[in-house]
């Protein structure tokens, strides 16, 4: 009778040694591949990481101050000030700035492969049938369970850390993009196009522009998540505020976890408000409507 | 007087079919051969027919109003003269020219310089400003950018907006966006006009003031119009003749007067039934054979009621209608009594 009423003592599915050998053989046969998707991820992380690393403090505080002012107003410009000069003062100026690095890198090349695929899914109800269900499950992965296919197929450090952001990272922007172009009101769309606009010209004139609010609701959400990622990342080596924290942990470091901790807070902070601003300000505002 | 020459129509539409839906072909037969009407399309193949067998024509200058309630595809049949639709089956042609022969190149030239297109919620872009909304036509046909801005501001003069170029369209009022719209529309002066409804969403009085714009500005620019409406009142006004459209069918085409005094199917008379015919009934329908006293006032055969109705309160007793010369008939005040009380029986 036990067999049957515990039959998992007597019969299991090795499943952990399928995935093992499945995924042995996908990195076997693509890693080529792979390594050399890398290279332009490396290539353009290594140049935002040694941008910002050049960068003397007080010229990145005043770039940001400036820049503040510009989209915003004297308030934007205060925050960035205050929370960068926190950060500096407590000694977390490099690591943020490696943090930092690795957002922008993952959240440009979220960009760069997220709205393309979220206008193709607005025009095609086909595409997004299948896009849908990948998009979901991506997002319904917690976020370190990422960490293990990654550093299969890429290995270790900030390169692979970029590239995990970005899986983790794209989705609010594919969602989100999508969701404002089939917002726009059909009969601007159908105006343009009876006009003898292209639909190229439909697309950049008219859909995205009016879907701009939505789209870049959805950046804010990837660069957020973005942020949190890096953190996450630092578990396969990647450098920066997340270390920090994941150093003082292991150490039982409580001053630099704290440092570490404050400093993504602050960071944080200060990406929001900035993609935020970006958001609100259009040019008529701008031109002071 | 000179002989017109037979001219081309600006806009010929033949036996034009547009089936909704993935069995569009099969249901495509079944309905020509009379088959399945629009429920039985619905049920067997799932298909919506949206035009059926609809063919008009509208000469150079012309307005014809195309007049229907919801869902008679009246919105659906203007949306194939400028191929925003493509039609299931039948032709569509511009003075003379297959629009369903032109590659996408010609098809958006013809859209951008010959055909304009009003729609019932305005469709401004509410990103641009005022005059590039007006210019967009000539925009994307990519008219050198002071050419775009004087056209755009004297289309903008003409429809009373002079100056206000650059704001956007959130500050302006439903009839002033509309009257954007219209600029919009004739800023890159085509040939045709298409109104996809475009005074049904204004105030009446605005509503009002904007038609006698239009008739007045057409009767300056002389336009081929196509005008949607689901008002029966506003397609008397402004067609020269009206198509009445049921179930994607067009069910009758002519002349307000001839809708309002000889509709061809019970649906028109039900439709014209609330429109009293007294403006468009001619002297020589109510006359009467015979003489009339010498003395009496003359007038033609085509002289509208109202016109004899006005000689009577102004003394006559008797009215002779002659072609100049002729004697025709004569019209006494219970001719026009009857007349009345027949069209006040029929509302």
């Amino acid at each position: 009778m036990d067999p049957l009423l515990n039959p998992f003592d007597y019969f299991t599915v090795p499943f952990g040694a399928w995935a093992e050998a499945g995924l042995d053989y996908v990195v076997s046969v693509s890693r080529p591949t792979l390594l050399a998707a890398k290279v332009p991820v490396q290539a353009f992380l290594e140049f935002v990481q040694d941008a910002l690393r050049a960068t003397p403090p007080t010229i990145g505080i005043a770039v940001i101050v400036v820049l503040g002012y510009l989209l915003s107003g004297w308030r934007l410009a205060l925050t960035g000030l205050v929370c960068l000069t926190l950060i500096g003062l407590m000694g977390a100026w490099q690591a943020a700035m490696t943090t930092l690095s690795i957002v922008i890198a993952a959240v440009v090349i979220c960009v760069v492969i997220g709205l393309p695929l979220g206008v193709l899914a607005a025009r095609s109800d086909r595409f997004f049938k299948y896009l849908r269900p990948l998009l979901d499950l991506m997002q319904t992965i917690p976020s370190f369970v990422y960490l293990v296919p990654v550093v299969m197929l890429f290995g270790i450090g900030d390169t692979p850390g970029v590239i995990v952001t970005c899986f983790f990272a794209v989705t609010p922007l594919i969602r989100l993009t999508n969701l404002g172009i089939r917002g726009v009101r059909e009969d601007l769309v159908e105006a343009a196009r009876a006009f003898g606009a292209s639909e190229t010209r439909i697309l950049i004139g008219t859909q995205l522009p009016l879907a701009r609010a939505t789209i870049l609701a959805g950046l804010n959400q990837t660069v957020l998540l973005s942020l949190s990622m890096a953190v996450v990342a630092s578990m396969i080596s990647v450098a920066g505020l997340g270390r920090m924290v994941l150093e003082g942990i292991g150490r039982l470091d409580f001053g630099s976890a704290t440092v570490g901790g404050i400093g993504i807070v602050l960071t944080a902070i200060v990406v929001d408000r900035y993609v935020q601003a970006l958001g609100a300000a259009t040019p008529r505002d701008r031109a002071g409507g | 007087m000179t002989e017109i020459m037979p001219h081309q129509n600006a806009i010929d539409c033949q036996n034009l079919w547009k089936i909704f839906g993935a069995r569009a072909d099969e249901a495509l037969v079944a309905a020509k051969n009379g088959e399945v009407d629009k429920d039985e399309a619905l049920k067997r193949f799932s298909c919506v027919i949206g035009v059926a067998d609809a063919s008009f024509s509208v000469a150079e200058g012309e307005i014809l109003c195309i007049m229907g309630l919801s869902g008679s595809g009246k919105s659906t049949i203007i949306r194939h003269v400028n191929r925003l639709i493509e039609p299931t089956d039948g032709q569509i042609l511009i003075e003379g020219r297959d629009v369903m022969g032109l590659n996408p190149k010609e098809l958006r030239q013809l859209r951008a310089r010959k055909i304009g297109m009003v729609f019932q919620h305005m469709a401004l872009w509410p990103h641009k400003s005022i005059a590039d909304n007006v210019a967009f036509g000539l925009e994307v046909q990519k008219t050198p950018k002071g050419q775009q801005r004087a056209a755009a501001e004297s289309a903008l003069e003409k429809v009373g907006l002079g100056g206000w170029s650059d704001r956007y369209p959130d500050q302006l009022s439903g009839g002033m966006q509309q009257r954007v719209g219209l600029a919009r529309a004739m800023a890159a002066d085509p040939d045709i006009l298409l109104m996809d409804e475009p005074f049904s969403a204004l105030d009446p009085l605005i509503r009002k003031d904007l038609q006698d714009e239009f008739l007045k500005l057409s009767r300056e620019v002389k336009k081929t119009t196509l005008f949607i409406t689901h008002d029966l009142d506003e397609a008397m006004k402004m067609g020269d003749r009206i198509a009445i459209m049921k179930d994607g069918r067009i069910d009758q085409t002519g002349t307000p007067e001839s809708i309002v005094l000889r509709p061809e199917t019970d649906y028109v008379s039900r439709f014209v039934s609330s429109i009293s015919t007294l403006k468009y009934i001619s002297a020589s329908e109510i006359m009467t054979p015979g003489k009339a006293k010498s003395g009496a006032p003359e007038f033609g055969a085509s002289t509208p009621l109202p016109v004899l109705l006005a000689a009577f309160t102004e003394g006559a007793e008797e009215l002779a209608i002659t072609d100049g010369e002729t004697h025709l008939g004569r019209i006494s005040s219970t001719d026009i009594l009857q007349a009345v009380q027949t069209d006040l029986k029929r509302v």
